[in-house]
Formats: C-alpha cells, structure tokens, sequence
C-alpha cells in the first residue's frame, strides 16, 4: 500500500503543488491525470523518492521513503518497475540485455535462468521475436513494450507508467493499455499511470487523482469521476473529447 | 552565487563518487570498458600528439639556437626535458580534453536527458557508482600511462624531426637528452596526469550528470566541461609547477 500525505513541492519559487494527499491499496490500477506541466511525472517521481518533497511523506507498505538512508530507498525502489515516458532504453545494449540488466545485477541467476525470464517477460509483452534487435531498429510502441518487459523482469510489487500511451498511433495506445491491464490481472501488480489521455484512463484505472490548480483537485473511483459536478474535473474531461457522461 | 552552487554541487557529486567507491561489484564491467576507452582508444592520437609535439619542438629549438657557440646536444637536452616536464603532460591533456572529456559529458547528459539515469536509479542501483565512478577511476589509471606514451613519442618525433631535417643528428640529440636526465621530472610528469585525469574526467562527469533541456542542454554540457576541463587543467598546472619544481 502507499500512502501519499500531505507532499508539497516547489522548484525554487515555482510551486508544482501542495497539499497533495491519497492512497494506493494493493492491487488496484490509480491514474494521475491534469493538464501538461501540472506536475504529474513529478509527484511520480515523489513516490520512489526520485526526487524529495518539501514537506510531506510517501509511506510504502508502513516505511516513510523520503526517511530512509540511500541504500535502504535503494532496495525499497527494486519494489518498483517504472516504465519512462521515453522507455528509457538504454542504447549501448541490444532488446535482450536491456531486459536482462536488473537480473544480472541485483540477482544471482544462472545465464540460463536469465535467458529464461527475460524470455518469459518479453512474452508478456509480445515481443520474443525482438530479443536480438538493437534498441535503435525498435519503434515507438515496441520501445514501451520493451521498457515494461525490463519493468516487470524482477517482478515489481508496483508499476509506475509515465505517460504510456503519449505518441503512439490509438491502435498501439490499446495493446499497451491491454497490456497494463494484463499487468494487473496476471501478476498483481499494484499500478500507478500518469497519463493526460482520458480513452487510457477510463480502459484501466480503479481509481484516478486529478491534479489541477496546483493541487490535488480531485480524487475518487472512475465511477465517482464520471459522476463527478466537479467543474475542473469535467472540463478536463470534455476537454479530451470523450463524453463519458453521455 | 552561481558558482558557489556549482562547486556545492560537484562536490557533492565527487564525495558520493567516493563513498561508492566501495561497491566495486556495481561498476567493475564498467571500468574495464572506461579503461579501455579511455587508454587504449586515446593511444593513437596522444601518438600523434607525442610526434608532432617532438617535431616541432626541436625544428623551433634548432631555429632559436642556431649559434655556432651552442653544442647541437643542447637542443636535445631543451626538447627533452621540455617533453617530459610539460609538453607530453599538457598538450595531451588538453587533447584529452576534447576527446576524453567531450564523450564522457556527452554520454552522461544524454542518459540524464532521456531518463536512463533516473531508471537506473528506479531500479536501485547507485548511478554514481555505476557511471562516475569507473569513469574518473579510469582517468586518474590511464592518463599516466597515456604520458608515458605521449613522452616516448615525443622524443621520438623530436629525433627523428632532427634527423630528417639535419639540423641535429641523432647522437647530439640522444647526448643531451641524455645528459640533463632527471628521474624527478618523469615522478613529476605522472603527478600532473594523474591530476589532469581526475580533472577532466570527474568535472565532464559532473557536467555530463546534471545536464538538461534536452539536445541542446547536452551540447551546452559538453562544452562547458571541455572548456572547464581546459582551464582547470591549466590552472592545476600552475598549481603544481608552483608547488613541486
């Protein structure tokens, strides 16, 4: 579980957002939704500690990670997977070795059983076929599939996804939203999606906070958001061209 | 003020390098890439450096001393001990500089810049054990051994330059070279690159680790760590002129 209390943070004199209080049960998919430059990908990096907030606290699963010395954040954060706006690939090493990097570091596997996982994850996600290809000959929707592939390999209790679907044709937008389900359903990854594309929101997510006017503005069920008289929240919404009241 | 920040933070960045020194496991691949980045792939142009330095050093030196009252060995013993003392050290430095220093910013800025660095960091590892670490460790081993390289060239081109050109046949040169020999001056050599190559490489990692604004922000990181380097280079070489000789 994560509980975010009370975070604010500001660069400088620039306010992102204060006040910025919720939670995250086990299992189920939240999505951080608001305008371009709201503060989304950073309250994401908040919660692995990425960055520190100035006031406020992330608990994870009873441990305040802002609290903790580095090393400690540093196991903490393998509870993680993170998939990167770009995929974050990195581009000295092929499809494969990206997947495998975690393992060979943080693991004591066999080159074998290696082989084996990164095989299995990049089945998950439809991409066997591309052990062998550099980074450089990967599309845009290959690339994220690849970086959830690395982002799922140790297993992760939690998936971060920053902005999944941003740049990708609506058809590879669906099989990522698919598979951020799949994610979900089949390994019980608890997920946490920030993403400004309302058609991926309403595909996956249990629950949605909306940042808006330096704040969490709004916070509930997807049920309750399309309930929801909020005038921010539903201009947000019509704004996104997809009528969901209708 | 700005500046201030700037070094808060490079030494900031230099004091965790050395706090994760220990954790060799996390960056021992790395090193022995670095080190061969760094030292063997920077052989063929510190050869070239050495050469045309010798050359021309000694083609000057027998312009300037051209005297019929200076032994011909006087311009092996200046060209020599001008290698060993300062040329070898500096001007491959500051070659280093643009080929060591250019890379290592550019590589860091754009991993910073396109996430690589913050997922290495998701996923728990200690990025500057993992990138900074092996990369100034591999300056401060193989700029030494660039100078000896740089310096052997040097002489080299500086003899073979006087030889061709018949301004200073082989057995003056190798008299006077030779002749005001001292062992101090090759200790002294290695000091410099020893610093030269924590300078460059640690001030291009710094530069290279907080770039931003994408493209561009890692064009601007580069050149500033070469600049940087160049100076602090300079700087240091003063320093240590001053202090050791």
């Amino acid at each position: 579980m994560i509980e975010i209390k009370n975070l604010k943070k500001s660069f400088g004199d620039l306010l992102v957002w204060e006040d910025v209080s919720f939670q995250i049960d086990d299992g189920e998919t939240v999505a951080i939704i608001g305008r371009s430059g709201c503060g989304k990908s950073v309250l994401l990096k908040h919660i692995n500690a990425l960055l520190n907030p100035d006031e406020g606290e992330v608990i994870i699963d009873g441990n305040n990670i802002h609290a903790m010395d580095y090393v400690d954040q540093r196991r903490l954060r393998q509870k993680f997977g993170v998939l990167f706006q770009g995929s974050a690939l990195f581009d000295s090493i092929n499809t494969f070795e990206n997947v495998a990097f975690p393992l060979r570091y943080f693991t004591k596997q066999s080159e074998e059983e290696i082989r084996k996982n990164v095989m299995q994850s990049l089945e998950y996600v439809n991409l066997e076929e591309a052990a062998d290809k550099e980074t450089s000959e990967l599309s845009g929707g290959m690339r994220k599939r690849v970086g959830l592939a690395r982002a799922i390999v140790l297993r992760p209790h939690y998936i971060m996804y920053d902005e999944p679907t941003s740049g990708l044709d609506p058809q590879t937008a669906d099989e990522i939203n698919e598979l951020i389900n799949g994610m979900a359903n089949t390994l019980d990854i608890t997920s946490i999606v920030v993403t400004h594309d309302m058609h991926s929101v309403l595909e996956v997510a249990d629950k949605v906070a909306f940042l808006n006017n330096q704040t969490l503005s709004w916070f509930g069920t997807l049920e309750e958001m399309k309930r929801s008289d909020q005038q921010d929240l539903q201009d947000f919404i019509t704004a996104s061209e997809y009528q969901i009241k209708g | 003020m700005r500046s201030l920040t700037e070094l808060g933070k490079y030494s900031n960045l230099l004091y965790q390098a050395l706090r994760s020194s220990t954790e060799f496991s996390t960056y021992r691949k790395n090193l022995f890439q670095e080190l061969v980045k760094v030292g063997y792939d920077s052989v063929p142009i510190i050869i070239l450096t050495g050469i045309f330095t010798g050359s021309v050093m000694t083609l000057q030196s027998a312009y300037q001393l051209e005297s019929a009252f200076i032994p011909l060995s006087t311009i092996g013993a200046i060209v020599s001990e001008s290698i060993l003392i300062e040329l070898a050290a500096v001007i491959s430095s500051l070659v280093l500089a643009g080929k060591v220093g250019a890379r290592v910013a550019t590589e860091l800025g754009t991993m910073r810049v396109t996430e690589q660095i913050d997922a290495l960091e998701s996923m728990g590892f200690n990025s500057v054990s993992f990138l900074v670490v092996p990369r100034v460790l591999a300056g401060i081993f193989m700029f030494p051994v660039l100078y000896i390289v740089a310096s052997v060239c040097g002489l080299g081109g500086g003899l073979a330059a006087g030889f061709f050109s018949g301004t200073v046949p082989p057995a003056d040169f190798l008299q006077g070279a030779r002749m005001y020999f001292y062992p101090w001056n090759v200790v002294f050599g290695f000091v410099k690159m020893f610093v030269f190559g924590f300078i460059i490489t640690s001030v291009s990692c710094y530069k290279g680790y907080y770039a931003s604004g994408g493209a561009e922000g890692v064009g601007k990181s580069t050149t500033n760590a070469t600049v940087l380097s160049c100076i602090f280079v300079l700087l240091a070489d003063f320093i240590l002129a001053a202090l050791l000789l």
